[in-house]
């Protein structure tokens, strides 16, 4: 019981990872169809964004409270993350529009590659830790000799995904800009004749997906204190099931599946073997899309001819 | 011309503007990861250098660049002429690609022979053409039936495997009298075995199409690698399957003793002798790949593949059993990747799960789709231009004086590599060479301009 009770807490701070990186596949996808593959070495590029203004904060300009700290290293990677975003669709995505169905995703692909290896050039094939922060812990059970802990990054990591979401949920949902999101998402053509700037939309479609992206590689910097070039493939890939699970296209849905695929992956760690955790997540991507291709959020595809 | 004058003034100044405005982004995204770096320092701690000299470069060549193409474009006359010209260097063009085929055969069949073939040389052809050969093989699937795999390398790792397992533990405990022959009994073995694991994986991913297609056999392709990591007993786990037996010349080892090759044909012996030989399986497996995939293209089966990949609906319409039609584009893929795989094992003589990463995956299916998805030709360019290539980046080294000693041209590799996907999607969405030739036609046949096909919901 305690160690479920245990399991279910780190289930859920690493579902709220996933669940952000997975809104970045399921806007893409739910706008112009395409699975950017890119994205989860967007969120590996976006820890480094974030290691690199936290190591001139702590070192050059000696900021001691590490609260502070991690704020203006949250907003900073928000922001320079959003540029590179912003760039990859202007760059690999935009002049495959309406070009044939698989250009944007082998566009993609090679994306993915240029990006993990321009961080591996630039910063060094090796692994890069920051020392440990708010390590500290909250007793919430304890039995036996056996205590169920909360970390104080645990509760950052919950508080900051759900104030983001909420945030995210209010622009998608009540701006002007979230409106024509959603207008392209059903008739892009449509959209455009009733005046949408659909080429602005998708962009910033791509620069909010970029930035949840950031939100969660800092959370991820922060919780497992290390990263490396290669650490986007397979949260990347992680997040996409997530997002396929939750039913793709869908944003609730994004972040039930992150949560889902979180719990599922610690859950199997603790009771089966950490050695196949990997292999959990990938199986249910292969089971989710065959038997429930439109996941438990999602609207059934019709197909026209 | 006074306002002529004016216009090419205010042209010149928003060029400025927007060259300026690009240079600005190219700040922001070069700024934190190439304008700072994290090194270990002593104490495992992290410090900080900063290269800005590099950004500035990178971001005035990004200014120069982008000023360059604005000014460029505005002032071409009209964009239809640089295609016109194409349209006058096309009958040229494909005479020359008639005889490319034929040219470039020839070339590959003496190769061994040519005086400046060193050992070097023929292992960079062997390498080329492994991945020829995957790429033809993977053609059948992305190219003929339209279905996109990212797991290919799943079944070149099935065949590597079988052919490791089964010459070096169930051929020894059963039969080792077979010995000599392992290389021609476990290769129809592997090659059958990674056509079932084809089936195997096929049927369910059936229902699926293109991004999700894609996406499950990626997921498939890291499952067959992490199984392969973890379970010790079969596999070997991390460490791999070591002293897997070299192939003989059917029965005939090459090695200096009296029974091996050299003796037997009354030559000196000579080690290039198995490496001449393992050049010519190699191009005898994928000559029988591109046969058999030109062949196929003409029975119903083949037809039934690039119907598919037009149109799947209406290929289900028309009566075409798409499950049997898709599981038969899989397994014939997956059997030629078993034997690329078997040919792997037996050359280098020890595999590991490391061989079969997501990135090789990556590379077969950039070798089929940059060339031009369904052209034979193009995949043997492609092919010669990533593998070639990247060799030719290691013997660079006039760019050690450029940038100095510590300049290492092998790790830019996949960088230059994952670029080269971007652009040439972005230049060529359809691959080099991409037109197609009807396999049936009314009165003659013609090649096509692939960008006048539309294409349907593969």
């Amino acid at each position: 019981m305690e160690v479920f009770v245990q399991q279910l807490i780190n289930g859920l701070t690493l579902g709220s990872i996933y669940g952000l990186i997975a809104i970045g596949y399921t806007m893409v996808f739910g706008i112009i169809g395409m699975v950017n593959f890119a994205h989860g070495d967007v969120f590996m590029v976006s820890a480094f964004i974030a290691l690199i203004a936290f190591l001139i904060l702590t070192t050059w300009l000696g900021v001691g409270s590490v609260v502070l700290a991690l704020l203006i290293v949250l907003i900073v990677s928000m922001l320079f993350t959003s540029i590179v975003g912003w760039t990859i669709e202007r760059l690999a995505y935009r002049p495959l529009r309406g070009s044939f169905r698989l250009a944007p995703l082998i566009s993609a692909i090679g994306m993915s590659i240029f990006l993990m290896n321009f961080v591996q050039v630039t910063q060094g094939p090796r692994n890069k830790p920051v020392p440990p922060m708010l390590s500290d812990v909250i007793v919430v059970m304890q039995e036996g000799s056996y205590q169920v802990t909360i970390s104080y990054k645990q509760i950052i990591i919950i508080v900051v995904t759900s104030v983001m979401l909420a945030c995210f949920w209010y622009v998608v949902q009540k701006t002007p800009l979230g409106r024509a999101q959603r207008a392209c998402e059903q008739d892009r053509k449509m959209a455009a004749l009733l005046g949408v700037n659909v080429d602005r939309t998708i962009s910033l479609t791509f620069v909010m997906g970029a930035a949840l992206a950031a939100v969660a590689g800092t959370m991820y910097l922060m919780y497992y204190g290390v990263v490396s070039f290669a650490d986007g493939f397979v949260p990347g890939v992680k997040a996409f099931t997530a997002a396929v699970l939750g039913g793709i296209g869908s944003l609730p849905g994004a972040v039930l599946g992150g949560l889902l695929i979180g719990l599922i992956e610690t859950l199997w760690s603790a009771y089966f073997s950490v050695e196949y955790k990997d292999v959990a997540a990938f199986s249910i991507l292969a089971i989710v899309l065959i038997f429930m291709p439109q996941g438990i959020l999602g609207k059934p595809e019709v197909e026209k001819v | 011309m006074k306002s002529d004058a004016a216009t090419a003034r205010a042209d010149f100044a928003a060029a400025l503007k927007d060259a300026a405005i690009a240079a600005l982004i190219a700040l922001g995204v070069t700024l934190p990861l190439v304008g700072f770096r994290t090194d270990q320092g002593p104490d495992y701690k992290l410090i900080l250098t900063t290269r800005f000299d590099l950004v500035a470069v990178m971001v005035a060549l990004v200014f120069a660049a982008r000023l360059a193409l604005t000014l460029w474009t505005g002032h071409r006359p009209h964009a239809a002429g640089s295609s016109a010209v194409l349209e006058r260097l096309k009958p040229a063009g494909s005479a020359l690609f008639r005889l490319a085929g034929p040219a470039l055969l020839g070339l590959a069949l003496v190769l061994p022979f040519l005086p400046v073939t060193g050992r070097y040389e023929l292992d960079l052809g062997i390498l080329i053409l492994t991945y020829i050969m995957l790429g033809w093989g993977l053609n059948i699937v992305v190219g003929l039936a339209g279905l996109l795999d990212l797991g290919y390398v799943a079944f070149y790792a099935v065949g590597a495997y079988s052919f490791a397992i089964i010459s070096t533990q169930v051929i020894p405990a059963t039969l080792p009298a077979l010995g000599p022959w392992a290389f021609w009994i476990c290769l129809p073995i592997a090659g059958l075995l990674a056509a079932f694991w084809g089936i195997v994986l096929g049927f369910p991913v059936l229902r699926l199409r293109g991004d999700y297609l894609a996406i499950v056999t990626l997921a498939f392709g890291e499952i067959i690698r992490i199984v392969l990591l973890n379970w010790q007993d079969f596999s070997g786990g991390p460490n791999g399957i070591a002293s897997i037996p070299r192939p003989t010349f059917f029965g005939l080892p090459f090695t200096p003793g009296k029974d091996g090759f050299a003796a037997t044909f009354g030559l000196h012996f000579d080690p290039t002798h198995r490496i001449v030989f393992l050049y010519y399986v190699i191009l005898m497996l994928a000559l029988i790949t591109a046969f058999v995939s030109t062949r196929l293209r003409r029975l119903p089966i083949g037809r039934a593949w690039e119907a598919l990949r037009e149109d799947e609906i209406a290929c289900r319409s028309l009566g075409i059993n798409t499950t049997n039609t898709k599981l038969t584009a899989f397994a014939l893929g997956a059997m030629f990747g078993g034997f690329a795989g078997s040919f792997f094992a037996t050359r280098q003589g020890f595999i590991s799960p490391e061989s079969f990463n997501f990135m090789e995956s990556a590379m077969i299916l950039a070798i089929v789709v940059l060339g031009g998805a369904g052209s034979l030709l193009g995949v043997v360019i492609s092919a010669i231009a990533m593998v070639g290539g990247v060799e030719m980046l290691r013997n660079l080294e006039f760019l050690k004086s450029v940038f100095g000693p510590n300049f290492d041209p092998t790790q830019y590799r996949m960088l230059i590599f994952g670029l080269v996907m971007v652009l040439i999607m972005i230049w060529r969405p359809r691959g080099l060479i991409a037109t197609r030739r009807p396999s049936i036609a009314l009165k003659e046949k013609k090649t096509i301009s692939s960008d006048l096909i539309q294409e349907g919901h593969g």
